[in-house]
C-alpha cells in the first residue's frame, strides 16, 4: 500500500516539474544568447569601452555622440530607406502570385523556381548584383550601351549605392512575399468570388474587396517579415559596397558593427545597437499585442 | 480562383499568358542563369570580356574541380564546415525547442504567456544587437573562431522561432490523446516521446528544412564569431575568396554556385515541407 502511495507521488511530482525540466535547455540557452545579451548591450552602451580591460561609465557621452555623428544620421536615413522601399516587396509578391494562380501543366515547377531567390543566400545575391552593376562588364552597363548611354557605375555613386543595394535586396524579399501570397491565395473562398463574379464586380473591385481582405493574414506577415529584414539588413551592404562609397550607403547595423570592430568603440558601437533595437521594439510590440491579445 | 481561369479565356490569350510566363521566369531568374553561365567559362573567355557571349568552351569540370581542389582553394574545407555547424545545430534546436513548444502549449503554469512572448521578441531583434557582447562572451569562454561556438550560437538563436513554431503547431493538436495516456500512468516524459513526436513529425520536417537554410545561409555571425579558415562556413568563404580570386569571375561564380547549391536542393527535394513549414510558422527568423 505505502508503495503504491510513493508510487504516485512520484507521478505528481514528475507532472508538476514538467514545465521546468521540459523548459530548461532552450530556455537557459535563449537566456545566455540572446535575452542577455541585449541587456548587456544596453549596459556597455553608457561606457567608454575598447573590449580589453574595464568599462569605464561615461553616462549618457555616447548618445550625445550619437547626435552630432553624421554617419549616424545617414545610417538612419538609409534605415528608412530600407524600410520603405523594401515595401514593394509584397507589393510585387502579391502580383507575381496572382499573375502564377492559374492551373495550367508545370505551373508547380515554375513556382518553385520562382521561389529560388528567396533560398539563395545574401552572399551570393550581393556577388551576383555587383556584376550586375559593374559598369565595364555588368549587364546594366551592356543595356545602357544598348541605347547609346553611358554607363553608371551604380554602387561608386553616393547618391544610388544605397538604392542599389535596396534593388538586389528586393530580389529574394520579394519571393519570400510571393510565396506567402501564394499559399495564401489556396485558401481564398471560391464561393465568394464566384458571387462576385455574378454580381459583375471588375477585377480591380474583385481584388480590392473580395481578394485582398481575405488574404489579411499572409499581409501581415509579409508585412513583418519585410520590416525585420529591413533592419536586419547588413549581408548586402557588406558584400557589394562595405558601406561606401564614402559611407553612403551604411545602416545601423553596419555602422555599429564598423565602430565595435574596427574602430575598437565597444561602448559607442552598443548605443548605435541600442538605437536599432529601439526602433524594432516599436514594431514588436505591436506584433505581440495582437499575439497576446488572440492567446487571451 | 482569381485572376479568371486561362482556361475559361480565348486561345490567343491563353498563347500570351504562356509566352509572358516563360519571360517573365527568365527574366526573375535572370542573376541564377548569370551565375551558373559564367561559372562554366573558360578563364581565356574571362579574360577576353566575354561575359554574356556563347562560351569558346565547355569548362564545367574545370571550374568546380579548381574550386574543390584542397591544393588550390580551402572551399571543400568551408563547405565541410557549414555541414559541420548547420546539422548539429538544426537537430538540437528542433530537439530543445519541442520539448519548450510542449510546455508551452501543454502546461497551464503562471508566466507561459510571458515566456511565450519573450521567445518570439528575442526572434524577432535585429540580431546584430547582440554582436558586442555575444563576441566578448566568446572570447572570454574560448568558444570565439570554433566550430563548435558558431553551432551553439545558432542553435541558441533559432529555439526563439523553433519554440514559437513548434508551441503553435502543439496547441493545434487533440488535448485528449494526452489525457488519456496520463490516466493509464504514462510519465510526461512517456507521453513527450512516444506520442508527441509522432505527430509531430511533419512539423518538424518543415521546421528542419527552414532552420537548414536559416542557418547554412548565415554570414553575419560567421563574420564576427569567426576568423580563421578552421572554422570559416562557406558564406564567409565565399566573401573571403573574392578578394583571392580576384577577377577569376567564372571561379567565383562556381564556388556561388557551390554554395548555394544545399539550400537550393533541401529547397526543391523538401519543397512541400518548407512551403507549410513558411505558411505554419510565418514568420522569418
Amino acid at each position: 500500500m505505502a508503495s503504491k502511495k510513493h508510487e504516485y507521488q512520484l507521478l505528481e511530482l514528475q507532472y508538476k516539474l514538467a514545465p521546468v525540466y521540459f523548459l530548461a535547455p532552450a530556455l537557459i540557452l535563449f537566456s545566455i544568447f540572446v535575452i542577455y545579451p541585449i541587456f548587456q548591450t544596453i549596459w556597455i552602451s553608457f561606457h567608454e569601452w575598447s573590449g580589453f580591460g574595464p568599462l569605464k561609465w561615461v553616462g549618457i557621452e555616447n548618445y550625445k555622440t550619437l547626435f552630432s555623428d553624421s554617419r549616424f544620421y545617414m545610417s538612419l536615413k538609409n534605415n528608412i530607406l530600407w524600410l520603405l522601399f523594401m515595401m514593394l516587396a509584397p507589393v510585387i509578391g502579391l502580383t507575381i502570385a496572382l499573375f502564377l494562380n492559374q492551373q495550367i501543366r508545370g505551373m508547380k515547377l515554375i513556382k518553385s523556381l520562382f521561389f529560388f531567390p528567396f533560398v539563395i543566400n545574401l552572399v551570393v545575391v550581393g556577388l551576383v548584383f555587383s556584376w550586375f552593376y559593374n559598369p565595364d562588364l555588368g549587364l546594366l552597363a551592356e543595356l545602357f550601351k544598348l541605347v547609346g548611354l553611358k554607363p553608371i557605375p551604380v554602387l561608386a555613386d553616393e547618391n544610388l549605392a544605397t538604392f542599389g543595394v535596396i534593388f538586389a535586396g528586393l530580389w529574394p524579399q520579394t519571393a519570400y512575399c510571393m510565396i506567402l501570397y501564394i499559399t495564401g491565395l489556396t485558401s481564398v473562398s471560391p464561393t465568394l468570388i464566384e458571387a462576385g463574379r455574378i454580381d459583375g464586380a471588375s477585377g480591380r473591385q474583385m481584388l480590392f474587396h473580395v481578394i485582398l481582405p481575405q488574404l489579411r493574414p499572409a499581409t501581415i506577415i509579409a508585412l513583418t517579415v519585410t520590416v525585420i529584414g529591413a533592419l536586419r539588413s547588413f549581408d548586402l551592404i557588406a558584400i557589394m559596397t562595405a558601406g561606401g562609397p564614402w559611407g553612403s550607403s551604411y545602416v545601423l547595423a553596419y555602422h555599429m558593427y564598423d565602430e565595435a570592430l574596427f574602430n575598437f568603440k565597444m561602448g559607442y558601437g552598443a548605443s548605435i545597437a541600442v538605437v536599432l533595437f529601439l526602433i524594432m521594439t516599436v514594431f514588436i510590440y505591436f506584433f505581440l499585442k495582437n499575439i497576446i491579445k488572440e492567446e487571451k | 480562383m482569381f485572376p479568371t481561369p486561362i482556361q475559361r479565356r480565348s486561345v490567343s490569350v491563353r498563347l500570351i499568358y504562356k509566352i509572358s510566363l516563360f519571360l517573365v521566369l527568365a527574366f526573375w531568374l535572370l542573376p541564377l542563369i548569370a551565375v551558373i553561365s559564367t561559372s562554366i567559362r573558360p578563364g581565356s573567355d574571362i579574360s577576353a570580356g566575354n561575359y554574356w557571349g556563347i562560351p569558346s568552351s565547355f569548362a564545367f569540370l574545370e571550374n568546380y574541380s579548381e574550386v574543390f581542389n584542397p591544393q588550390r582553394s580551402p572551399m571543400l574545407r568551408y563547405f565541410v564546415n557549414s555541414a559541420l555547424i548547420t546539422v548539429p545545430a538544426v537537430l538540437v534546436s528542433i530537439f530543445i525547442s519541442a520539448m519548450a513548444g510542449f510546455a508551452l502549449a501543454i502546461y497551464p503554469f503562471k508566466g507561459r504567456i510571458a515566456l511565450y512572448a519573450m521567445f518570439i521578441a528575442g526572434n524577432f531583434i535585429p540580431f546584430q544587437v547582440l554582436m558586442i557582447p555575444v563576441r566578448t562572451m566568446f572570447v572570454n569562454l574560448g568558444l570565439f573562431d570554433t566550430i563548435f561556438g558558431l553551432a551553439l550560437f545558432h542553435t541558441a538563436f533559432q529555439t526563439g522561432f523553433a519554440t514559437f513554431f513548434l508551441r503553435n503547431f502543439i496547441a493545434e493538436l487533440p488535448f485528449s490523446l494526452i489525457e488519456s495516456a496520463r490516466v493509464e500512468g504514462a510519465t510526461e516524459v512517456r507521453i513527450f516521446f512516444t506520442i508527441m513526436i509522432p505527430l509531430l513529425r511533419p512539423a518538424l520536417a518543415s521546421l528542419g528544412v527552414l532552420l537548414f537554410t536559416f542557418i547554412w545561409n548565415d554570414f553575419f555571425w560567421a563574420l564576427t564569431l569567426v576568423q580563421s579558415d578552421k572554422a570559416r562556413p562557406i558564406t564567409f568563404g565565399l566573401s573571403a575568396l573574392k578578394g583571392q580570386w580576384l577577377i577569376s569571375y567564372n571561379l567565383i561564380a562556381a564556388g556561388a554556385v557551390v554554395a548555394a547549391l544545399p539550400s537550393l536542393l533541401v529547397f526543391f527535394v523538401l519543397q512541400k515541407q518548407f512551403i507549410q513549414g513558411l505558411s505554419f510558422g510565418g514568420v522569418k527568423e
